[in-house]
């Protein structure tokens, strides 16, 4: 490299260097309002601001599907494997909604500290596989991916 | 002569134009042929042989299109800011025309992965579109191509404008660590990733043998597309050397 080239070299590397460092010390500040939900271990720890729309994030609970005699209306618990949330939903689920299954709900905590959902949303896995191998490896009692439930 | 001595000369000669435009020229059948193959084998294997998923059903053959589109984007991207970099230390005018004739096919790519992952999210999350880190960083990206297509366009002068155009696309270089690691640093809507944990990808094997022929088929249709674009762009850049008057009389 002439000196000219290495001039123009360690620039550009200083272009790139300093611009990671800025915006990685952006993002690290925006951290809490990029994260798409909250957690039912951070709403039962009061970190959401109170009567305030959010988002929670977590599992379906095992066996907490409710549905209301001759209404839309569904009661339903999330959890994060550490702590749980009741929820309220009036509407249509997506298909993929079952029990073990991840989703994202938004909507308001009442008084009672349900979490009243006008939306939901299903958070599919990274896993693919056909269905033969799934009902194998239930039959097996395996955990194959060895996924935990939650992060 | 030694292997650095070759490899340097291999470099001097790939950068030279008219020796470009003839090897390009070469490869370009094959590669056209390489895309063909490959693309029909992944189509028919991910649409007809590769089974149904025992959550989505058929539905998640989209992935087919939708993975490979996003991998793309990504990938012709970074092959824009190395070419970008490369241009501005070395002005090596080769990496300037090839930067520049990536970025149409990577805003194509961006866009078709983020219309197809709408049309997946419709059925399977439930909504089109969310604002969660992983698709907002994939529509930033769409807005860094385009916003490097209007640069360049706009400014006349072909030296200021490739100047410009590289410092954009190495600004925005930065995006695409934060669009891969989305998923790993944020809670996102969007699953992370299956494929990319090579030590185990938790996808089966018959549904991935064919998704990893799209990728490589995308990446061949990528390089058809960019050699034809170079060698356009190439001609019209050196119109008046030597080399492009001799090919236009010999013809």
């Amino acid at each position: 490299m002439t000196p000219k080239q290495k001039q123009r070299f360690i620039l550009v590397s200083l272009l790139v260097v300093g611009l990671s460092a800025g915006i990685g010390l952006v993002l690290m500040a925006l951290n809490e309002n990029i994260n798409l939900f909250f957690t039912p271990s951070q709403v039962v720890a009061g970190e959401v601001p109170p009567n305030q729309r959010f988002r929670i994030g977590g599992m379906v609970t095992l066996d907490s599907v409710e549905k209301l005699d001759g209404e839309l209306t569904v009661l339903f618990k999330l959890n994060d494997s550490v702590k749980e949330v009741q929820l309220k939903y009036a509407g249509i689920l997506p298909d993929l909604f079952r029990e073990g299954q991840g989703i994202v709900a938004e909507g308001k905590l009442n008084e009672e500290g349900v979490f009243v959902a006008d939306q939901v949303l299903a958070k599919h896995d990274e896993n693919y596989m056909p269905p033969e191998v799934e009902l194998a490896l239930k039959q097996s009692g395996g955990d194959y991916y060895n996924n935990e439930a939650t992060e | 002569m030694s292997v650095k001595d070759k490899i340097w000369l291999w470099f001097h000669r790939m950068a030279s134009p008219a020796y470009f435009y003839k090897l390009a020229g070469q490869v370009l059948p094959w590669t056209i042929v390489a895309t063909t193959i490959l693309m029909l084998i992944g189509l028919v294997g991910g649409l007809v042989f590769a089974p149904a998923d025992y959550q989505q059903g058929d539905g998640f053959r989209i992935i087919y299109v939708h993975v490979p589109s996003a991998w793309m984007s990504m990938f012709v991207y970074m092959v824009m800011a190395v070419n970008s970099a490369i241009f501005l230390i070395w002005h090596i005018k080769l990496s300037d025309i090839v930067a520049r004739s990536s970025a149409v096919i990577g805003a194509s790519f961006t866009f078709l992965a983020l219309v197809t992952g709408s049309i997946w999210g419709k059925p399977m999350w439930g909504t089109w579109w969310v604002w969660d880190a992983r698709l907002t960083s994939e529509l930033l990206l769409l807005f860094l191509y385009l916003g490097y297509i209007g640069l360049r366009s706009a400014i006349d002068d072909r030296r200021v404008a490739g100047k410009a155009g590289s410092i954009l696309a190495l600004v925005g270089a930065i995006n695409i660590p934060i669009i891969h690691y989305s998923v790993v640093w944020w809670n996102t809507l969007h699953q992370s990733a299956s494929v990319s944990k090579f030590d185990n990808p938790s996808i089966e094997l018959n549904m991935l043998i064919p998704l990893l022929c799209m990728a490589i088929a995308f990446k061949l249709f990528y390089l058809c597309i960019l050699l034809i674009n170079s060698r356009s762009e190439l001609l019209e850049q050196e119109k008046r050397s030597q080399w492009v008057k001799e090919l236009v009389t010999s013809s």
